[in-house]
This record gives C-alpha cells, sequence and structure tokens, in this order.
C-alpha cells in the first residue's frame, strides 16, 4: 500500500553552519536526523520530524530551522490538510486516532474575552511591594458557621489543604511522566507551599517523603492504590473523568510499564495498564457517596476527599450531587485540559469550557447554599497568573495546571506525548530520554514559575484594591467580558465592558 | 434618567461622626449636627442623615419603621401589609421643618407596631426574624415604599442634601437620644434618591460608613446565600448585612465579626498563641467571604453602644476621643473639638482595631 502521507515539518540545515557533529543524531529519538557513513554527513528526514526542537535548542552551531511543511491542498475550508491526512492515516490502518495534549482546535477562549478592574480615585490601588498582600487559599469542607463558647471556638474544623497559591500541579500519573517529571513538581510544590498530584499511576517510593504537598488520585484502574498510598498524601481525589476524555478510561501501553511503573502500579511489568471508562463500583451517585466514605474510613477521616470530573453538559447538577455526597472538594476539568494521550476524535469534540462550566457551578452551589461547604478546583486551560486571577474572580477556590507546569520543565508542546518518544524526558519511560530532564533544575524551573505568577497575582490583586485573595474569590464584580454574547455574559454572571 | 441605588452600584465618599454617653443619658441632636456640619467638605450635598437611640422613651417596646414613600399607593399597600402582620399602635408624618437646601422629597411616615402573636406562632420565626423578613418584603415587593429604620427605641432620618440641612429638617434638635451618629455624602454618581442616604439600617443596627469596598462582590455573593437581598448594591447595605449574619443569625462575640470583617494578617496571625492562631485561621477560613477589603471607616450603633472600625490597613481616617462619660468618633479630629474642646483622651484607632463603646451593664452590642 502507498503511504500518503507528507511531513509536517521541514528541517532546514545551514549546511554553511552543520559541523556534522551528530547531536542532532543522538537527541532525537524520533530518528528525524541520521548520519549517512557513506557521505559522511548528517542528513534529515523530514517526515519524521514533529517540532518538538529539541535538536534546534541542542545545536551548538544553531545549524537548524524547522518550519511547517509547505506542501500545500488545494484551498478548501471543509476539506483541510489535517483532516485529509487524518483519513489516510485511518484507510491505512484502520485505527482510533490518538493524540496528546489538550485539544488545540480554535474554539473561543473565554479567559481572552474576559477583562480585569483596577482601582481609581474612589478607593486606593494597594502596591503589593509595600503593603501585605495575602494569597493563602484553603481547600476543604467548611461548615456553615462558626460557634463560640465562652468566647472560644467550639466548632472543630475538618483537615485543609492550605496553600500559599491557588495554583496546584494539576493529575498526570508516572507512566504517562516521567519518575524525573514526577520528582521536579514534588519538589518545587514543596518549596513554593502547595501540591502536585500523583494522577492515577501511584506514588513511586522515593516521593514519599513529599506526602504533606501530595494528592493522592483514585481512578477507575485502582493503580497503586494501598493504605499506605492513601495516608500517604494530604488529600486523595477520586478521578471520575478528565476533560480532554470525558467518558472513556485510559490505557498505558506495555512498553511504558517497566520494572519501576510496574512496581508503583502494582501491575506485572510490561502488560498494559487499562483504566475503564467508569468505576466499576460507582454506577450512581450514591455509590460514590460510599467510595468517598471508604476512603475517609481508610484514612481515618483525616484526608480531604474530592472528586474529579470533566466539564460535560450538565456539570452544574453533577457538582451539586457531589457537594451532597460528601465531597470536599470538586474539581472541575474542562475541554481544553490536557493528557498523555486521548482518541483525537473525543478530546476535540467532547465536553465544554471550563470558564462555562466554573461559572454555572459556582453559581448553581451558590443559589443551592451550599457553595460556602466545599471548595471548587478548576483545571484546564490556564496559562499564565491572569488566567489564574479571573479563574478565582469566576469562583473558583484554586486552579490547577498540567501544561503548563510541564512547558516549565522545558515541554514544547508538540502533542506527542502518546508516543513515548519525548525528547526533553517528560512523557517517556525511556532512560536515554528521562535522564535529560534533571529533577534539580526542574524543580526550580517550577518553582520558579509558581514565584513568578505569585508576584504578578499579587501585583493584579493590588491593582484592585484587594489585599487578600478571599475577597477575590466568586467577586464577578471584577470581571468585564468582551465580545460576548448576552448569553454568555449571563452564563458567566459578568458584566459587558462599559457596563 | 439616571438609575437609582439598587439599578445600579454607586460607590461613594464621605463624612461620619458618632457621640454616645455610656450612661444612657440622653441629649439633643444639636451637637452631631454642629460635628457633621464641621465637615462640611466632605460631603457634597447628595445625601445626609443621623441615627438615634433612645428617642422614643414612650414606645421602648414597639418596633418603630420609618417609611418613605414615593406615592400614596405606596402607603396604602405598606399599611395593609402592617395591618396585616402587625399590631399597631400610632402612625403619624414625621414632623419635618421647611428648609432651603431640602427640594421635594417623599412621603414621610412612622409607625409603632408589634408583630402579630399569631403571625409568630404560625411562621414559627423570633420576634427579630419576623420583623428583619417584612423589612425585605417590604423593600423587595411593594414598588415606590422603602423602609428607612425598623428599630425599637430608636429611628433613621436621611435625605437628599448636606447633613446640617437633614438636620434642620427633621427638627432633630428637637429629639433627645443616647447615641447619635451623623453622615454625609459624596456619591460619584447619584439618582438623588433618599433612600440611597445614610444610615442603612435593620432591625437595631445602624451604620455609617465612609470608604468605597473592593470586595463587595464577594460579601455580596456569600450574604445572598444566607437570603439577604442587597436591593440597594451599596456597601452599607452589604456591611450591615454582614453585622447582622454575625452577630444576630450566628451569634458569633463582637471580637469575632470585627477579626472577620477586619481581619488580621497571616504574618500577625502566626505570631499568636496555638489556641488564638486556631480560632482566628478559623474565623479567616470560614468567614473570609465577608472580609471586607478596601477602604472603610465605619460606625455600627445599637442599642447597646457603638463600635467605630477601620479597615485592616487604615485606608480612610477614623479618631476617637472620651470626655467623662461620652465617647466620640469621627472622620477628623477637628468635628470632635468642634463640640468637645478639650476630651480627656483623643486617639487614632489602628487598622482593624475596633473603638467599642457599651453602655453600663452590657457586655456586647
Amino acid at each position: 500500500m502507498i503511504n500518503y502521507s507528507t511531513p509536517e515539518f521541514l528541517i532546514e540545515r545551514d549546511r554553511n553552519r552543520c559541523i556534522d557533529c551528530k547531536v542532532c543524531v543522538r537527541q532525537c529519538a524520533n530518528e528525524a536526523h541520521s548520519f549517512d557513513e557513506e557521505e559522511q554527513k548528517v542528513v534529515s528526514h523530514d517526515e519524521k520530524c514533529v517540532a518538538c526542537h529539541r535538536c534546534v535548542v541542542m545545536c551548538p552551531t544553531h545549524a537548524l530551522t524547522i518550519k511547517r511543511f509547505p506542501l500545500e491542498f488545494r484551498q478548501n475550508s471543509l476539506w483541510t490538510g489535517r483532516t485529509i491526512k487524518d483519513i489516510y492515516m485511518q484507510a491505512e490502518t484502520g485505527g482510533i486516532l490518538s493524540t496528546g495534549m489538550g485539544n488545540d482546535k480554535p474554539y473561543p477562549i473565554y479567559w481572552d474575552h474576559m477583562l480585569l478592574n483596577a482601582s481609581q480615585v474612589t478607593n486606593p490601588s494597594i502596591d503589593p511591594l509595600r503593603e501585605p498582600m495575602e494569597l493563602k487559599t484553603f481547600i476543604g469542607r467548611k461548615p456553615d458557621r462558626l460557634e463560640f463558647k465562652d468566647g472560644k471556638l467550639a466548632t472543630k474544623l475538618s483537615t485543609q489543604l492550605e496553600l500559599d497559591l491557588p495554583v496546584i500541579f494539576s493529575a498526570m500519573s508516572y507512566g504517562s511522566i516521567s519518575l524525573n517529571a514526577h520528582k521536579s513538581l514534588a519538589k518545587a510544590s514543596q518549596v513554593e507551599g502547595t501540591f502536585w498530584n500523583t494522577g492515577e499511576g501511584g506514588l513511586h517510593r522515593d516521593l514519599y517523603e513529599y506526602g504533606p504537598n501530595t494528592i493522592v488520585q483514585v481512578a477507575s484502574g485502582r493503580f497503586g492504590v494501598n493504605p499506605e498510598y492513601l495516608n500517604a498524601g494530604a488529600a486523595i481525589e477520586i478521578k471520575i473523568g478528565q476533560g480532554a476524555k470525558p467518558g472513556i478510561g485510559g490505557h498505558l501501553p506495555g512498553e511504558k510499564v517497566d520494572w519501576e511503573v510496574s512496581k508503583t502500579r502494582m501491575i506485572p511489568e510490561g502488560t498494559d495498564a487499562i483504566s475503564p471508562a467508569p468505576h466499576h463500583d460507582i454506577y450512581s451517585i450514591e455509590d460514590l457517596h460510599q467510595l468517598i466514605f471508604s476512603l475517609k474510613e481508610a484514612t481515618n477521616y483525616k484526608k480531604p476527599v474530592g472528586v474529579k470530573i470533566a466539564a460535560v453538559h450538565n456539570v452544574a447538577a453533577i457538582a451539586s450531587g457531589i457537594a451532597r455526597a460528601g465531597a470536599d472538594f470538586i474539581t472541575l476539568d474542562g475541554f481544553r485540559g490536557g493528557t498523555g494521550s486521548a482518541p483525537l476524535r473525543t478530546r476535540d469534540s467532547v465536553g465544554i469550557p471550563i470558564e462555562l462550566a466554573l461559572a454555572a457551578v459556582d453559581t448553581r452551589l451558590r443559589n443551592e447554599g451550599i457553595r460556602g461547604s466545599v471548595s471548587i478546583i478548576s483545571a484546564s486551560s490556564i496559562r499564565n497568573s491572569s488566567d489564574v486571577v479571573k479563574a478565582i474572580a469566576l469562583g473558583a477556590d484554586a486552579v490547577y495546571i498540567g501544561t503548563a507546569a510541564l512547558i516549565s520543565l522545558g515541554c514544547h508542546v508538540c502533542q506527542k506525548c502518546n508516543t513515548g518518544k519525548c525528547n526533553w524526558g517528560i512523557a517517556t519511560q525511556n532512560p536515554n530520554l528521562t535522564k535529560r530532564l534533571n529533577p534539580e533544575i526542574g524543580a526550580q524551573r517550577a518553582a520558579n514559575l509558581l514565584l513568578a505568577w505569585k508576584r504578578e497575582i499579587k501585583e493584579m490583586l493590588g491593582g484592585m484594591g484587594i489585599n487578600a485573595l478571599e475577597s477575590l474569590r466568586g467577586n464577578r464584580l471584577m470581571l468585564r467580558g468582551i465580545g460576548l454574547s448576552d448569553r454568555d455574559l449571563k452564563i458567566l454572571g459578568i458584566n459587558a465592558a462599559g457596563e | 434618567m439616571l438609575m437609582r441605588e439598587g439599578d445600579i452600584r454607586i460607590p461613594s465618599g464621605c463624612a461620619i461622626s458618632g457621640i454616645m454617653n455610656k450612661k444612657g443619658q440622653v441629649f439633643s441632636g444639636g451637637d452631631i449636627i454642629k460635628s457633621i456640619a464641621l465637615m462640611h467638605d466632605r460631603s457634597n450635598g447628595l445625601g445626609g442623615g443621623f441615627a438615634a437611640y433612645g428617642i422614643y422613651p414612650e414606645y421602648p417596646d414597639h418596633y418603630a419603621f420609618h417609611m418613605f414613600y414615593d406615592d400614596v399607593k405606596a402607603k396604602e399597600n405598606t399599611e395593609y401589609f402592617f395591618h396585616l402582620n402587625y399590631e399597631m399602635d400610632a402612625s403619624e408624618k414625621i414632623p419635618i421643618r421647611k428648609v432651603k437646601g431640602i427640594g421635594p422629597g417623599p412621603i414621610i411616615w412612622r409607625y409603632f407596631v408589634r408583630p402579630r402573636e399569631e403571625k409568630l406562632f404560625e411562621l414559627e420565626m423570633s420576634e427579630e426574624d419576623f420583623v428583619a423578613k417584612s423589612v425585605f418584603q417590604i423593600n423587595g415587593t411593594i414598588p415606590g415604599a422603602f423602609v428607612v429604620s425598623s428599630g425599637k427605641n430608636m429611628g433613621a432620618f436621611k435625605a437628599v442634601g448636606f447633613p446640617e440641612d437633614v438636620g434642620e429638617f427633621y427638627r432633630l434638635d428637637e429629639y433627645k437620644a443616647y447615641i447619635w451618629t451623623a453622615h454625609g455624602r459624596f456619591p460619584t454618581n447619584t439618582p438623588g434618591w433618599w433612600g440611597g442616604a445614610h444610615p442603612f439600617t435593620l432591625l437595631d443596627w445602624s451604620i455609617v460608613h465612609n470608604g468605597e469596598i473592593s470586595s463587595y462582590g464577594a460579601n455580596k455573593r456569600y450574604l445572598e446565600m444566607f437570603g439577604y437581598k442587597l436591593a440597594l448594591q451599596t456597601d452599607t447595605e452589604a456591611i450591615t448585612y454582614c453585622f447582622d449574619l454575625l452577630l444576630r443569625q450566628h451569634k458569633v462575640p463582637l471580637e469575632v465579626a470585627v477579626t472577620a470583617l477586619a481581619a488580621p494578617f497571616w504574618r500577625d496571625i502566626e505570631k499568636m498563641t496555638p489556641e488564638k492562631r486556631e480560632a482566628v485561621t478559623a474565623i479567616r477560613n470560614i468567614y473570609g467571604p465577608l472580609l471586607l477589603n478596601g477602604p472603610f471607616s465605619i460606625i455600627l450603633g445599637s442599642r447597646n453602644g457603638i463600635m467605630a472600625l477601620n479597615d485592616r490597613v487604615k485606608l480612610r481616617s477614623l479618631v476617637a476621643a472620651t470626655k467623662g462619660d461620652f465617647l466620640y468618633v469621627a472622620s477628623e479630629e477637628s468635628a470632635i473639638r468642634e463640640i468637645c474642646a478639650e476630651p480627656d483622651t483623643v486617639w487614632a484607632p489602628k487598622g482593624g482595631e475596633p473603638v467599642i463603646g457599651l453602655l453600663e451593664g452590657v457586655d456586647t452590642l
């Protein structure tokens, strides 16, 4: 069968600069460069390039450039090049198209249609360099009111997660990303006073020391779940769904299950790790209630237990049910959320944007008078600190970041996480690749990102005349919409710019 | 046409002043008018008002409803509402004096009423909850009717104009109270609606307030979960309900309410004793949505006394003084010296540090 596929990228090698040192050959796990023994020079293979830029960054003479491959299909708005190539690929293989990272389609990005407020004259803005500016955030179940007896606190609060900034590293399993990536995130969260999430692949023995900054996940495959694991973390998150692939499970291919992954996941080496689409002990909300309390029993009611769901059409009602089922926090994962691997069609067309889901859930829980009792963590498509501020103003207690965290470790968003050939040592278990990510440097970079965002969030808060984050939470008067329909504004619960 | 408070959110700056006698001895409104008049330049003629406690000794157990009506129809509807729900022992026009600085206003009326026993029994509500509910009902469902105040042996008097003119208009020199608070308003935009002036009241609570709260949106949405309807969209209304929620509904001690509204910084909380740290951390965690962020100085009045409070970084001026049995608080020291030239003590309270004046023999507001 003729292979109809054509390269996506063009590798340009400046022969005046190239010294045929073979660095690019050694760096590319996709084998887009090779050394021609006969010609005694390095040559490139465009069709294998994924535009991860590893060779470009490592080339000592800056001889390499990657460009979009100039081959044009005839102009057609319906049958674009990508659409056509997808069909070629399926016609060859009969397979489900698989991809990595979040939805890259040009759906509206509501963060970019919301603008923040600032103080002028009638109240002063506050300079964070001169005045205290507080970002402390608590995640956990909260009573409606506090009781005092003889002037002393008589209400006992359940355990809360205490964050120095409202940003947590999102669930990414060991297996989908490397141990060095896990180490980097764990260490960074400890340095900056926040948390990281194990994802569904268990917690590697070496990382138990980071337990106080760890959220351990329990997903449908129950990989790596045992009493010690549950008690090692600061909180437990039941993963029902993921924004990138709502309604379906996961599949870690056997070749990524090496000895370490196998031990951590508690499965035989080299076997596929398949997470079922549903939890087979949760077919209803009352079943979820039981799992929440089973986990609380297993941990002596000392750990907050949260539930993560993908943002789907009926998300507000589902979230209300989860709050009433006893969850201490609810994680909402929007349809642009990242993934180590997902079926392309599901990733690109199932679920709803996090901004609308977050606003709808916050509004719904407030209308029912229960928003105060449960925390909301908003996940997916947070790119920078102003996205964080907007999410908090819409109603989130904190946000998860996944892709942004990986980018801080060096990820170039080439969307090939599913191939296991990550040249940056992040989404791979190949020891030759994982050693490229030094966990000390990775931790420093991820911590720096958090520190930078902390500083920026303080600047924006101060500009609004606010010196504690709780005064921004759900404070939608600090947002104005731009370029949105009346219906969008209504769902977001914000006024239009100029109103 | 400009929109009223309630249709739109209007920030405003202001002057405030308060006087109380700790022994409960009553005195005329002359002093408070002089005090607030001195700060004339802090208001712009678009609102002034007073709250007075102890003015109706002949009706100590009746709820004194001060009402504004846009028209006769609103008055009839409200009186019918009272008839259904309350025993009414007096109903009269609030006496006024024509003053040049005060333009045409609403119909101003007051009623001395008690909730009907059978209504309380039927709804299984306390008197205070019933009255508070009535206030929300009248403001929310009877067009053209607005409850100015609804406490016992107290009343609020307010109008569009400079506060000294408002005082003269309502003949406050003829009333005697043991607590007076006053407010002069500088709104950034106004429809000139009398109901929008301060003080804002609910039951015995009254608030005069200077500032603009950046946390309004967070405060409002939290209060709404507890059934409060923020009809006016003003900071003062929100602050009143914050206190009502904490002190009357949740029955927390006054110092807890102060900690919630003007919270200490985490860096200071870390230095507290473990027991105190746990309590304050819980207050900030649970009542964080009630933190009033941004500049404010307020005087909260109740039948038992007053409390003056600044925001936690003191972004608005507030001065306090004592002389004998009298406690004075005002936006400016000059406003105190104007009526008490030689106070025993004068100080500027720190941000978040309340000045509490209680009547002798009571232990909370």
